[in-house]
């Protein structure tokens, strides 16, 4: 047992440990900033300028994380590290919660929903799911999970006045701290295991010694709770309740955050950690979900729905890349976590702007001619449609490549089989939405709501990105690589 | 080489694109937005013509390439270039797109701009298939070619629009999905996705495990082409997109999305593994062959006027694929004119037929008779058309036809006889339809008051009209370009040529 209370070794901490942390420092205080000034300010007009601050907050967060890249290495006797896979999730959680910020602006004036806390507990959520990427110490790791769920366990029931959205929000809560409870008895297995639970430690014990039987209960719990939470199959039963009664803005941003930031602990865990016996469980997992989540999106009449099953389908593309040699499976996995936030933000962004007062609008039969209704919205969900297909000239053509390719690489030819049908199942309910909005005559003609300037910019940003990753991809996938070989240094 | 030569293939190749995007900005106006588009295509077509003009013809290799890197991982390179084969299909696109704004004038009223926004992106991916050199490049205007061509069929089409746009982007898309595969192998193996490095690799026999994962990798390819052409059994696709769809779509679906297929036989099948194609000959010259007569058969019995051209287009198309892999330069020669003179015939026929839908809103032969009293200057360009698209001597598919079937008779006379017989059936379906429509008394009334054409649809008519006269005239003027592209395509088959191909 080397298990030794290590803080007695390092000291107080010092500045750049707290650089180490301060996107999370940035978020939290902002938060605690909105939830100081709500009860403080006049309940009628304070939504604009809190939900402000929190667009500062998050701005914030994105420099921050810039600033920090500069500072690589350990902080707080070794449980948080920032290296250039930490930044990237910083990066990309920080920016999907501007989007979602920008996004919640109008829809919460629209359901006529006020609350300041919304705001803040995005921020929170945020700090979660970045610590979650940086920490190399799996009970830090719990805590920033609980964090992040917490948060969206409660975002999720913001629609207060629809029972489904209560609905919503219980389930994701009983279900998901059942699942955090898995999480923690792996850790505590592991623990059992290699007598350490900070990831460099059990790597190297994992690395030397025969791997215990324990590590491989160990890494299965684990694995199951964090299944649960990005939404795999056989664990994603919860998924399309909850996505259909959370509040739009709430969904794209746990859709993509929290799973960005799960797949970065699993990426750790799974490959920095060594972990034993990961190849089968991925497997069975990455087909299943991809199998399900498509099978089930083709009959869905619910927008909502249509899109949480291909959320469970996405999840089961990229854990195709955790199968696959780290050298490759790293970039790509990362890769197809940045592409799918910001396709899925914005398609997200776009449901929630068209749901309307009380969210009326969500059904597939709503959006028929949408083309014609709204130039703009239609041609926006349009792309973010292709790239969840997975056309060229969109992020999501390439994130696609890059994972079967190293799948390919790594001779998991029946997975990338499986995978490819998979990927021509979805084109058709993706296109069956293309369909509705081009090709059916509007039901009432009433033009939607112009689209307005903080959703505009969301959309702007979704799109920018989306086109940008599947134009020039280069770039990005050239830091994950290098991110990649830091974390199996 | 003028200092033009470096940029030309770009230019060409995005103008219409940019003009795309310069109309999403513009407003509603109807009006504008058509000159507009005219203008656009009009450039490009202008532009275009620098290649024949500036072209090496005795040189076969590709020429105004440009190669820039990228995306470093994986190895992806901006490359493009010309030969004489991809040279003229861009010429056609360009030619058509034209000629596809004017015959849409009138008849596209509603959502003007993103008709117009679509044709012009279409025009982009054609032109990007035909000249991409790297194949992932290829891939990529391969799969962007879909989702105009589907809107436009599904937004702009009639009737079951929406089922023929849905069954033609599911089976293009399937059947892409096996080439993706056989390119990634081919990344796999070779490290690049220039396919003139993929060539010398496998030609030097460089790629480990090639000679198992060949035939896949050919009939990889071969499939994603086969519905493209479409060869039978994979044509259910064509007839619906043809009759669901505005003329423009179909002048371009018939015109030139169909000759992505071939093309990439061309280039692909016979560049990358002409063992292969050798060895599964004997199998697509009888399917060939089957298209050939089962569509001319299938065309003769269409009581709509479009779905008979559909028909003959996949029956045309049989000569192509008989033509290539027929393995001989008359064959190959005689193929890629085919390509370019079916274009321009069965364009122009699309465009007759679907000025008679403006006029009655329909295209049942029956509801037709007399015509020809009538309208005299239409029937006199739909019996011009028409000649051309039979093959007669002196206009445009005659030649093509004769070199395909001297390459079919020199690979096995009895390849040369059946395909021959497609000759003598076109003559029919097309005289018959020709017959019902515009000889006789005119049959129903409303057809005593159809005006003539008007100048707006000579114009689209005209340059056709001269085109297939000079192509039937003149053949030289492309085959001179064609003839050293189609050598190096068979320099591998050379000692093969005179030979009879198959078991």
């Amino acid at each position: 047992m080397n298990f030794t209370i290590q803080y007695g070794m390092h000291g107080i901490p010092g500045t750049a440990d707290y650089i180490r942390i301060l996107p999370e420092i940035v978020l939290s205080v902002f938060g605690m900033i909105i939830m100081l000034l709500d009860p403080v300010l006049d309940e009628e007009n304070s939504q604009k300028a809190l939900g402000g601050i929190a667009l500062l907050g998050s701005l914030g967060a994105v420099l921050a994380t810039l600033y920090q890249s500069k500072f690589p290495g350990l902080a707080f006797w070794d449980m948080v590290r920032v290296d250039s896979f930490s930044v990237f999730f910083h990066f990309l959680v920080a920016a999907v919660a501007v989007v979602v910020i920008l996004t919640s602006y109008e829809y919460m004036a629209v359901q006529q929903i006020r609350a300041g806390e919304y705001y803040a507990l995005i921020l929170f959520g945020a700090v979660g799911m970045s610590l979650m990427s940086s920490a190399v110490e799996l009970v830090l790791i719990f805590i920033a999970l609980e964090i992040s769920s917490i948060s969206t366990y409660i975002l999720a029931g913001f629609r207060r006045q629809v029972a489904t959205s209560s609905e919503s929000s219980l389930k994701y809560f009983l279900l998901g701290s059942f699942a955090t409870a898995f999480f923690l008895y792996g850790v505590a297995l592991m623990f059992g295991a290699t007598g350490s639970t900070s990831i460099p430690v059990i790597a190297d014990t994992l690395w030397s010694d025969s791997v215990p039987l324990l590590a491989y209960a160990g890494v299965a719990l684990m694995f199951v709770g964090l299944g649960f939470k990005v939404a795999a199959a056989p664990f994603h039963i919860w998924t399309p309740d909850v996505y259909e009664g959370a509040p739009a803005p709430v969904v794209g941003f746990m859709s993509t955050a929290p799973k960005a930031a799960v797949f970065a602990v699993l990426l750790r865990i799974m490959f920095e950690a060594h972990a034993p016996g990961r190849l089968w469980l991925i497997w069975v997992t990455a087909a299943l979900s991809m199998t399900i989540g498509n099978v089930a999106a083709l009959v869905q009449t619910n927008v909502k729905r249509l899109l949480a099953y291909s959320s469970i389908a996405h999840a089961g593309y990229l854990l195709v890349a955790f199968a696959a040699l780290p050298e490759n499976g790293i970039p790509a996995a990362m890769f197809y976590t940045a592409s799918y936030a910001a396709m899925n933000v914005g398609a997200f962004a776009v449901v929630s702007h068209f749901a309307g007062a009380g969210e009326r609008y969500v059904n597939l039969e709503d959006y028929a001619g949408l083309g014609r209704r709204s130039p703009i919205l239609a041609a926006t969900f349009t792309v973010f449609l292709l790239s969840l297909i997975g056309i060229p000239i969109t992020g999501g053509f390439f994130a696609k490549f890059y994972v079967f390719s190293a799948a390919l690489q790594a001779n998991l030819v029946w997975l990338t089989i499986i995978g490819v049908l998979n990927s021509a199942i979805g084109a058709y309910y993706y296109l069956r939405i293309i369909v509705v909005m081009y090709m059916r005559e509007p039901r009432d003609e009433t033009p939607v709501t112009p689209i307005p300037l903080g959703l505009g910019t969301a959309l702007a940003i979704s799109l920018a990105a989306t086109i940008y990753l599947g134009v020039l991809p280069g770039r990005v996938l050239e830091y994950a690589s290098r991110s990649a070989a830091e974390l199996l240094r | 080489m003028s200092s033009f030569d470096g940029c030309i293939l770009s230019m060409v190749t995005f103008i219409p694109l940019a003009g795309a995007v310069l109309l999403l900005l513009f407003p509603r106006r109807d009006r504008d937005i058509r000159v507009f588009s005219l203008v656009v295509s009009l450039l490009t077509f202008a532009i275009s013509l620098h290649l024949p003009v500036h072209f090496h013809r005795h040189l076969s290799g590709f020429q105004f390439e440009v190669n820039h890197p990228w995306i470093p991982t994986p190895n992806i390179h901006y490359h493009m270039g010309a030969d004489g084969v991809s040279m003229w299909l861009v010429v056609l696109t360009t030619f058509l797109t034209p000629l596809c704004v004017l015959i849409s004038w009138n008849s596209i009223s509603e959502r003007v701009k993103e008709f117009f926004i679509l044709l012009l992106v279409l025009e982009t991916a054609l032109i990007g298939v035909f000249l991409a050199l790297d194949l992932f490049l290829f891939y990529f205007f391969w799969e962007s070619t879909l989702i105009p061509m589907a809107l436009l069929i599904g937004m702009f089409g009639h009737g079951r629009r929406v089922y023929a746009a849905i069954k033609f982007f599911l089976y293009t898309m399937i059947a892409s999905v096996f080439m993706l595969a056989a390119i990634l192998w081919l990344y796999a193996k070779v490290g690049s996705f220039d396919f003139v490095t993929i060539q010398n690799a496998i030609r030097t026999g460089q790629v480990e495990n090639f000679i198992g994962a060949a035939p896949w990798l050919f009939l990889g390819f071969f499939i994603a082409f086969a519905v493209k052409v479409p060869l039978f059994p994979f044509h259910t696709w064509l007839p619906d997109a043809h009759v669901e769809a505005p003329t423009a779509g179909s002048v371009l679906l018939a015109g030139v999305l169909l000759k992505m297929g071939t093309y990439g036989m061309l280039r692909f099948n016979l560049g990358l593994f002409p063992e292969q194609a050798r060895a599964n000959a004997w199998w697509i010259v009888i399917l060939a062959l089957i298209g050939i007569i089962y569509g001319a058969l299938v065309a003769l019995v269409q009581p709509n006027m479009k779905k008979l051209i559909a028909y003959s287009s996949i029956s045309h198309l049989g000569f192509v694929v008989l033509g290539i892999f027929s393995f001989t330069q008359v064959g190959l020669d005689g193929a890629t004119y085919i390509m370019l003179a079916h274009g321009v015939s069965t364009g122009a026929l699309f465009m007759l037929a679907g000025i008679l839908y403006e006029r009655r809103h329909t295209y049942e032969i029956s509801e037709f008779g007399g015509l020809a009293t009538t309208m005299p200057v239409y029937a006199s360009f739909f019996l011009f058309i028409v000649l051309a698209s039979v093959g007669l001597p002196l206009l445009n598919g005659f030649v093509g036809e004769f070199l395909v079937l001297s390459g079919a008779f020199q690979a096995r006379s009895i390849y040369g006889v059946l395909g021959a017989t497609g000759i003598i059936w076109s003559a029919c379906y097309l005289l018959w339809m020709y017959q019902r429509v515009f000889f006789g008394k005119v049959t129903h009334d409303v057809n005593q008051t159809l005006p003539d054409l008007d100048a707006r649809e000579r114009t689209a008519l005209w340059p056709a009209a001269v085109a297939a006269l000079v192509m039937g005239v003149a053949p030289l003027l492309w085959l001179n370009a064609i003839d050293p592209a189609v050598q190096s395509v068979l320099a591998p088959f050379t000692q093969l040529a005179s030979k009879v191909v198959g078991p």
